[in-house]
């Protein structure tokens, strides 16, 4: 399998600050890649290194297996949907999409032909005559993904895209990419901070702190089997446990990692002791907030089981198999 | 927690004349809108539309050639001497100058209000407005009598060409007709550098604005699109910096028509503009050929914003 971009050593740093620090990393040809992490964890820096707006201050990187550091960005066969879409407020929806045509001299019929069909693809039909200040949030979303998917890229990059929409759009929207991607085998680097995004949507993950990646996985493995305390915490909430509660509960003496939805309620003289100290009702499930022996423990239950009250005192089980043992335990 | 006690639900009024007077401007916003804007359009509308209009009626009154005195009556007669051989070299001299001082401007000015707005930050940004605004407090005269020996025969300038040994170059130019002359402080080159030198501040200001508000992803966007640096300024940066580019020369293009002191100063002997307008209603006492030359820039102006307007000049608006 051809490797679309591929990250040797790479480093980029401002000054005394290591935006990316040491980075290697395998995008693979036709792959939905996510770059996960808290913002200021590197990962957008990352993404402006594949474009070019960044050169990186060490290391190498390739781009189907071509040099890409010094060459600029419009010489990349890469092509980036901006976090606020970046579209041109002088120029009409059409000539939008079709400007990385116009720059590269396709006739006007032809480009504004081309245009038209990106349009379609991004069910927008028709909006080109308008301008982007005409449109909503989610529009020019779409018209964004138009105006780079026009260009073919070889490398689509996403910088936060679903970031400034609403909850109800995001999903919707998280839908058509994941099926956008599928149909046209273009490979998609996406950038986001919002991990249900990232585990809904990759194909695979690299989870990012500090200018480093912390783990590169399937969702599955990035969620099920984190590889440090930082990826459990970070992706979906996990409980991390330190290793006198797990030594004492059944693991060995060693940081583990607990799903909240492997939790269960247990009778009377089994399990662990807890005492309830909040909820939140989540629709499907509702997550309990417990104190487990000094520790915070949080748990997802279905909805329908009858809940305990705050501060009532209830004893917690799970399957043994559901405790994750991390490889890092720094 | 404790909190502290609220205050009442509602505050009495502040009491005496100021409290009572903000309560009801704050009820009323047109009236407070009517009294911020009544002495200014006062001032703009009488005292200054006025005389304009004052003036312009004049050019519609002739001179009597024999007493000298102004003949009350209305008649284009004025204006047919407007279009003179000598009146009509004098308006297309002051256009080309002022378009030639507009370009240059524009050119000049492009890559610093560029750096001031992309690049320049805290202290940089600072000294870029000090650098700006700096020439704009000393006297409009000291500068131009510097100007004057900068561009003498004598001046620093011919003294650089020769140590550079330009000289040469130098002469070519002063030997090119209309451009050329004696000396660059008697050329019409000489008179274009100072216009452009004295009104740069008022072409970098505007254009420095609007690039300010092109967000930098633009320009990125259009680098990711395919985009040269040279389209990306063709087809993103100039068309949203226009609308600044054209406030500029609206700056730059009027005060190069009505100056009346450079030309005066620097330069040849050949009139401009101002200068006609300023020896007709002064030593020649003929107001109405003053003033029909005053109508002439307002005439021109009024074209080229009609004319940017439909060129969509100011579409990014």
């Amino acid at each position: 399998m051809t490797t679309a971009v591929s990250f040797q050593e790479v480093s980029r740093h401002f000054g005394a600050v290591r935006a990316v620090d040491r980075v290697d990393l395998d995008i693979r040809e036709g792959e939905f890649f996510a770059m996960l992490g808290p913002s200021g964890s590197g990962k957008t820096t990352c993404l402006r290194l594949m474009a070019g707006f960044e050169q990186p201050t060490a290391g190498h990187i390739e781009i189907f297996g071509e040099t890409a550091e010094g060459v600029p960005p419009y010489r990349r066969s890469v092509n980036t949907v901006f976090q606020d879409y970046a579209l041109f407020p002088h120029l009409n929806v059409l000539d939008n999409v079709a400007y990385g045509l116009m720059v590269r001299g396709v006739a006007r019929a032809e480009r504004h032909a081309q245009a038209e069909a990106a349009l379609d693809l991004v069910k927008l039909p028709g909006y080109g005559g308008r301008k982007p200040g005409q449109l909503s949030g989610g529009q020019r979303q779409r018209v964004a993904l138009a105006r780079a998917l026009v260009n073919r890229p070889k490398v689509l990059l996403l910088d936060e895209p679903l970031g400034a929409l609403d909850l109800k759009l995001r999903e919707q929207m998280q839908e058509e990419l994941k099926s956008l991607q599928k149909a046209l085998g273009i490979t998609f680097v996406f950038v986001t901070h919002d991990q249900g995004e990232a585990l809904s949507m990759a194909d695979r993950i690299a989870v990012f702190s500090e200018g480093r990646i912390m783990q590169i996985g399937t969702p599955e493995e990035v969620y099920k089997r984190p590889r440090s305390r930082f990826v459990a915490d970070f992706v979906g909430s996990s409980n991390v446990l330190p290793p006198d509660f797990t030594a004492r509960h059944g693991g060995a003496r060693q940081w583990a990692s607990l799903r909240p939805e492997a939790l269960r309620l247990a009778e009377d003289g089994v399990g662990i002791a807890a005492t309830v100290v909040g909820r939140a009702y989540l629709g499907a499930s509702t997550r309990l907030i417990l104190d487990a022996e000094g520790e915070r423990i949080h748990a997802v239950l279905p909805a329908g089981a009858s809940l305990p009250g705050d501060g009532a005192a209830i004893r917690l089980a799970f399957d043994k198999a559901d405790l994750h043992v991390m490889e890092d335990q720094s | 927690m404790t909190m502290v006690a609220a205050a009442d639900p509602i505050r009495p009024g502040r009491g005496g004349f100021f409290g009572a007077l903000s309560d009801v401007l704050w009820r009323n916003p047109r009236l407070t809108l009517f009294l911020m804007l009544t002495p200014p359009l006062l001032w703009l509308g009488i005292i200054y539309l006025g005389s304009l209009f004052a003036l312009l009626l004049q050019s519609f009154f002739s001179i009597d050639e024999y007493s000298g005195l102004i003949r009350r009556e209305f008649t284009l007669s004025t204006y047919a001497e407007l279009l003179n051989r000598a009146n009509i070299d004098i308006i297309v001299r002051t256009l080309v100058m002022s378009a030639s001082v507009t370009v240059g401007a524009a050119i000049v000015a492009f890559p610093i209000a560029y750096f001031a707005a992309r690049y320049a930050r805290g202290k940089w940004k600072a000294l870029f407005y000090l650098g700006i605004m700096l020439p704009l407090w000393s006297s409009y005269l000291v500068k131009v009598y510097a100007w004057k020996l900068i561009l003498a025969r004598e001046g620093i300038l011919n003294w650089l060409f020769a140590k550079l040994h330009l000289t040469w170059l130098l002469d070519a130019w002063l030997a090119i007709p209309v451009v050329g002359g004696n000396s660059l402080s008697v050329s019409h080159t000489g008179t274009f550098l100072v216009f452009l030198y004295v009104w740069l501040p008022y072409m970098i200001l505007p254009v420095q604005a609007a690039l300010e508000r092109v967000p930098g992803n633009l320009v990125e966007a259009s680098a990711d699109l395919g985009a040269s640096p040279r389209q990306t300024f063709s087809n993103v940066l100039l068309p949203l910096a226009l609308p600044g580019v054209i406030a500029g020369s609206i700056f730059t293009f009027s005060l190069t028509m009505g100056d009346y002191i450079i030309p005066q100063i620097v330069g040849t002997s050949r009139r401009f503009i101002g200068q006609a307008v300023y020896a007709h209603q002064g030593t020649a006492g003929n107001i109405p050929l003053a003033a029909a030359f005053t109508v002439v820039p307002i005439v021109v102006m009024g074209f080229y914003l009609w004319f940017a307007k439909r060129r969509g000049a100011f579409d990014a608006l």
